[in-house]
């Protein structure tokens, strides 16, 4: 029975990118059921296959996976990037956290009225640079490991990635006064599982560009 | 040095009551400092007891934990309200995660502007009833056991009572399509360390009054 992961959502980054930068980096193949238009949705809804009518949902292991924390937690914890105990695991949900918090931010500008984007920008950078990048600067510091947390790979590691390199697109230079997150981005853009979701042709996706807009407004009902 | 944990928040509910509720259901007694003015929040930040800048915190085995879903999962673990294994954790975390949902949109209302409160109001009777509630009277009537995981308490369904009573407090008979709740809500209320927090004198907080909510304001520079 057990296939490979299904994930259901539309073609885009949106919630679950980090689902697949987190099984990407496990290592494990999944594939991929687009969400084009608004019957899609209404298709799955009516299957009821999604538990609280909402997407992202997955299908792993016999079940229909929803809630992004949730769907995310299993996969950590399926493949070993949870930490070895429940110490370990609390400093990684808090750096995951935080780092949602972020991401949330970074998400959410393609959405910002023409009028409000330069401000929402501000707000980025400033949260980025003053409120989340110096924690994790510290943390490396202040142990000197290669990783985040228990000297291993985590799911706390490959979510800062994430977020890193989407801050670097709203603002290329937005690393330049953290040297040990430039550092930890090069070297854990080189494990060998990410690396290759870094590479064309992978399942990674692109930003939302503001043609693709009106479509994902349109499949889930967001009147701007 | 394994003191009580203490619990760092304003004195009212907020993102810290889900907190409380899991330490009072396990049965551990907490301490709280109450964060009176923004000066006692600038002080926990100069400290550097607050990793990212925010409260909740609570100071738990050696820990300053913050990002309220951190210290509800490492509770829930410690404390055995997690699931016996990684699929009962899965369901334990979709529960909960509706639950927070439900509950994050009922925590907001005071918040809002007062033209858009009725709005909302209705929006939150709507999702409760229609999205979220369904959900959890399914769960109890497809297994049939008193608990939604496992046939054991966990906190998915500690979360739910508060989520429950919370949404009671937006409209007393929410539940009224939803027996399997109903007697769920009796169960679990009846659970000794659950009773004893929701009696008076507990610390279990009172739903925001007009001085809460100017205070946290001002606080927080909302």
């Amino acid at each position: 029975m057990s296939g490979k992961p299904k994930l259901h959502y539309f073609n885009g980054r949106g919630r679950m990118e980090s689902i697949r930068w987190l099984l990407a980096a496990a290592g494990v193949e999944f594939e991929e059921c687009f969400l084009e238009t608004r019957d899609d949705l209404l298709k799955l809804l009516k299957s009821g296959a999604l538990l609280f009518q909402q997407v992202p949902m997955v299908e792993i292991d016999g079940i229909k996976m929803v809630q992004t924390r949730a769907i995310g937690n299993y996969i950590a914890a399926k493949y070993n990037l949870y930490g070895k105990d429940l110490k370990e695991r609390a400093l990684i949900d808090m750096y995951v956290e935080a780092i949602i918090d972020l991401d949330e931010l970074l998400m959410s500008h393609p959405f910002q009225p023409a009028d409000k984007k330069e401000q929402h920008l501000a707000n980025i950078v400033d949260k980025a640079t003053n409120r989340h990048f110096p924690v994790y600067e510290k943390v490396l510091k202040d142990h000197g490991q290669d990783f985040l947390v228990g000297n291993q790979l985590s799911r706390a590691d490959v979510q800062l990635l994430e977020a890193l390199l989407m801050a670097e697109e709203c603002k290329p230079d937005i690393l330049a006064r953290f040297p040990l997150l430039q550092s930890f981005k090069a070297r854990i853009s080189n494990v060998p599982t990410i690396k290759k979701f870094l590479q064309p042709g992978s399942q990674r996706k692109p930003p939302l560009q503001e043609k693709d807009l009106p479509k994902v407004l349109k499949i889930f009902n967001l009147n701007q | 040095m394994a003191g009580k944990p203490k619990l760092h928040y304003p004195k009212g509910r907020g993102r810290m009551e889900s907190v409380r509720w899991l330490l009072a259901a396990a049965g551990v007694e907490f301490e709280e400092e109450f964060i009176e003015t923004k000066e006692d929040l600038e002080k926990l930040r100069s400290d550097g007891s607050l990793l990212f800048q925010q409260v909740p915190m609570v100071e738990i085995d050696g820990m300053k934990l913050v990002q309220t879903r951190a210290i509800l999962s490492y509770i829930a673990g410690k404390y055995n309200l997690y699931g016996k294994d990684l699929k009962e954790r899965a369901w334990i975390d979709m529960y909960v995660e509706g639950t927070t949902d439900l509950m994050g949109m009922i925590m907001y209302i005071p918040f809002q502007p007062a033209e858009s409160k009725e709005k909302n109001l209705a929006l939150i009777i709507e999702r409760a009833a229609a999205r979220y509630f369904p959900v959890y009277e399914k769960a109890l009537k497809d297994h049939g056991h008193g608990y939604l995981v496992g046939n054991k308490l966990s906190w998915a369904d500690i979360h739910l009572l508060e989520a429950i009573l919370m949404t009671e407090e937006c409209k007393p008979d929410i539940l009224s399509a939803f027996p399997l709740l109903q007697a769920f809500k009796g169960r679990i209320s009846n659970i000794p360390t659950i009773k004893k927090f929701l009696q008076p004198g507990s610390q279990r907080k009172p739903v925001a009054d007009e001085k809460f909510i100017a205070r946290v304001k001002e606080i927080f520079d909302m």
